[in-house]
């Protein structure tokens, strides 16, 4: 099967998704309003509520949701072969993420811009509020752990991307301090941080660094993992302007660059697939397709962490109602553009079928380093670069995002815990970095004790990252469709995406439960454990929730 | 004749030029601003907090050897005054002499 043929056919089904399904959602279901005074002309205060230009807006949304999961997601399920993950990430922008975000940002608009956490209390219920904490505290947990995961394996893997993937975090200093200190225009900083970081990426390969396979008695592995928390335990600390900012901004020119790329590689090149429709012959330990497949991909089919931005910060810029649309829905097709290209590299990116098994060796094995090497295979042949280069380019390209990721996450994981500190009296959890130190203890916790000392064994919890990730997803898609039944309008649209993704998440979750424990693995047991007792708390919630809400409008018939 | 047409193609070429850099300018300040506006304005927020409380700490019973100087800078920060003690969680202004609402 020709990769053009599959870029076409899922390209198109987004943009009719985005032209027809979105257009009646936003019409018949949310209703937006190109009067109703958004709150950033509300409450517009210069700080938080600005009314921002859409493209603007949708620009911001898209860089803050994508990071590297709609890429390690997509790139471990095509193991069962390219057709379900590819079904499963078009069906699932169409249908279940543009509607969850966009309507995240309507719930919060129509709330004064309120998070999706605090509407969760207000709408359904305290109990419901405890519970979201919870969940966001578990994703934030296990995104950290996963992306240092990520990024080590890859700094291991591919030893020419450890002098740019570092580099560009001194590019990104020198950008802030360009930028805020000596007041230079904006384009031109633009342009002399692009050509600083590829020029990077061009060197890096005539200078690999290999971190040794055992330092001091531990893995490289390891090692890597360690010096990355102590590099995202002092980023969060840093004042947004002087690393986080500058990163996050050369990051997003990146990540259309890299778009760009790989999507002219495809064109130019168009490769076959290599890999097998559904594959009839996976490894073995490989868990079952249903419902492992709708966890694996999160991110780039749907995805909670979506609904916090769409609700913390994008809510508060909007500046019609009716933008929620292009900035929400698009915002997810872009975000499932990422995870095709994603599919696409790991999966006709091998020049021969026993290449690609080769790869696929083990449930995980593929992932990241399936999209690096496929998508280097492509650009090598579609466009003619260096295949080394080419490789260094996806590897900082992956490793960047999951890095912006891991600062972000950190920051957010310190503030739930100053949080709680406030609310149970410990004034010295309220400290910043005691609380930082907290909060990388409890990821290192996580990311050693899922996979063993040498820290490999890390990408186990990925699918139960993505279980976390898609209750967090339906306990927004509970408030939209809550609020639904208030306003008495269809809440179909809203409720079955719903009850799919708590049916998929609790049968994943049993599934592990029973895979961790024959495997003696008791720590993850017992975070299955935990995480199945949030999606079974979240399910009766939802029940209630909606019986609660049916009631109350027949009593008002 | 041909000179001055071809000076007006350039001008309106140049003009239009320009018209795009500062489109292009402005949506990447924005692009670049819009994520973080808020986090550093509430940063700087609270350094100006730090500010107002020194030049208002007389009045609160904080000796101020400064005082001399930072009275004169009382009027400028009225316009801030009224934000900055809802801010501090009092609804009227907390001095005696310094009404404001």
């Amino acid at each position: 099967m020709s990769a053009i043929i599959i870029l076409v056919l899922g390209l198109a089904a987004m943009a009719a998704g985005y032209f027809l399904y979105s257009k009646f959602i936003a019409e018949k279901v949310y209703r937006l309003d190109p009067d109703y005074t958004t709150p950033a002309h509300e409450y517009e205060d210069g700080v938080d509520f600005v009314p921002t230009n859409r493209y603007v807006l949708w620009g911001h949304h898209f860089t803050s949701v994508a990071g590297a999961a709609p890429i390690v997601g997509p790139a471990i399920a095509v193991i069962w072969g390219w057709l379900p993950a590819f079904l499963w990430v078009i069906f699932g922008t169409i249908f279940f993420a543009g509607i969850h975000d966009a309507g995240a940002i309507w719930a919060s608009v129509r709330n004064k811009a309120r998070s999706v956490g605090a509407l969760t209390g207000d709408v359904v219920g305290k109990r419901a509020r405890s519970i979201f904490m919870i969940v966001i505290f578990l994703v934030l947990l296990m995104v950290n752990a996963v992306f240092a995961v990520v990024i080590a394996s890859l700094m291991m893997d591919f030893s020419s991307a450890v002098v740019p993937v570092w580099g560009a975090i001194l590019v990104a200093l020198v950008i802030g301090q360009m930028i805020y200190r000596r007041k230079m225009s904006l384009p031109v900083v633009s342009i002399i941080g692009v050509v600083a970081l590829y020029a990077l990426i061009f060197i890096g390969p005539s200078v690999p660094i290999q971190m040794p396979e055992e330092v001091g008695g531990m893995a490289g592995n390891a090692v890597w993992i360690l010096i990355l928390f102590g590099y995202a335990a002092i980023a969060s600390l840093l004042p947004v302007w002087v690393l986080l900012q500058p990163r996050d901004y050369i990051n997003g020119l990146q990540l259309f660059i890299g778009l760009i790329v790989l999507y002219g590689a495809i064109l130019l090149l168009n490769p076959d697939l290599v890999a097998p429709m559904i594959n009839s012959d996976v490894p073995a330990g490989t868990p079952p397709i249903f419902p492992l497949l709708f966890v694996t991909i999160a991110c780039g089919a749907i995805s909670g962490f979506h609904g916090l931005v769409s609700s913390g910060t994008t809510s508060k810029q909007l500046d019609k109602e009716t933008d929620a649309r292009f900035v929400g829905y698009f915002g997810a097709v872009g975000e499932g553009m990422l995870a095709l290209a994603a599919i696409l590299a790991a999966t006709a990116g091998f020049a021969t079928f026993a290449d690609w098994q080769a790869m696929y060796t083990d449930f995980g094995a593929g992932g990241v380093t399936a999209f690096v090497e496929g998508g280097a295979y492509m650009i090598h042949h579609g466009l003619g670069l260096p295949e080394a280069t080419a490789a260094t380019l996806l590897t900082v390209m992956a490793a960047l995002f999951a890095g912006t990721t891991m600062d972000t996450g950190l920051r957010l994981q310190r503030y739930i815990f100053q949080e709680w500190g406030e609310i149970y009296h410990q004034p010295w959890m309220k400290k910043p970095a005691t609380a930082t130190l907290l909060a990388v203890g409890s990821c290192l916790l996580l990311a050693f004790g899922a996979g063993g000392p040498d820290g490999s064994g890390g990408m186990i919890i990925w699918p139960l990252f993505g279980t976390t990730n898609q209750l967090l997803a339906g306990l927004t898609l509970l408030v939209v469709t809550v609020m639904l039944v208030r306003l008495r309008r269809p809440m179909w649209f809203t409720l079955v995406p719903l009850c799919f993704l708590l049916v998929m998440t609790i049968g994943a979750l049993l599934l592990q439960l029973r895979s961790f424990y024959d495997q003696g693995n008791y720590f993850l047991l017992i975070v299955d454990i935990v995480v199945l007792i949030a999606a079974i708390l979240v399910a009766m919630e939802c029940a209630q929730a909606l019986k609660r809400a049916r009631t109350e409008m027949g009593k008002q018939l | 004749m041909h000179d001055d047409n071809h000076d007006r193609a350039h001008d309106s070429r140049r003009e239009r030029l320009r018209a795009w850099l500062s489109q292009a300018r402005f949506f990447a300040e924005e692009v670049y601003s819009a994520r973080y506006r808020g986090t550093i304005a509430r940063s700087r927020r609270d350094e100006d907090d730090l500010f107002m409380l020194l030049v208002f700490s007389e009045m609160m019973g904080v000796p101020n050897p400064a005082a001399y100087y930072t009275l004169e800078l009382q009027p400028l920060l009225l316009e801030r005054f009224h934000d900055w003690h809802r801010r501090m969680g009092m609804e009227h202004s907390p001095l005696d002499h310094f009404r404001c609402c």
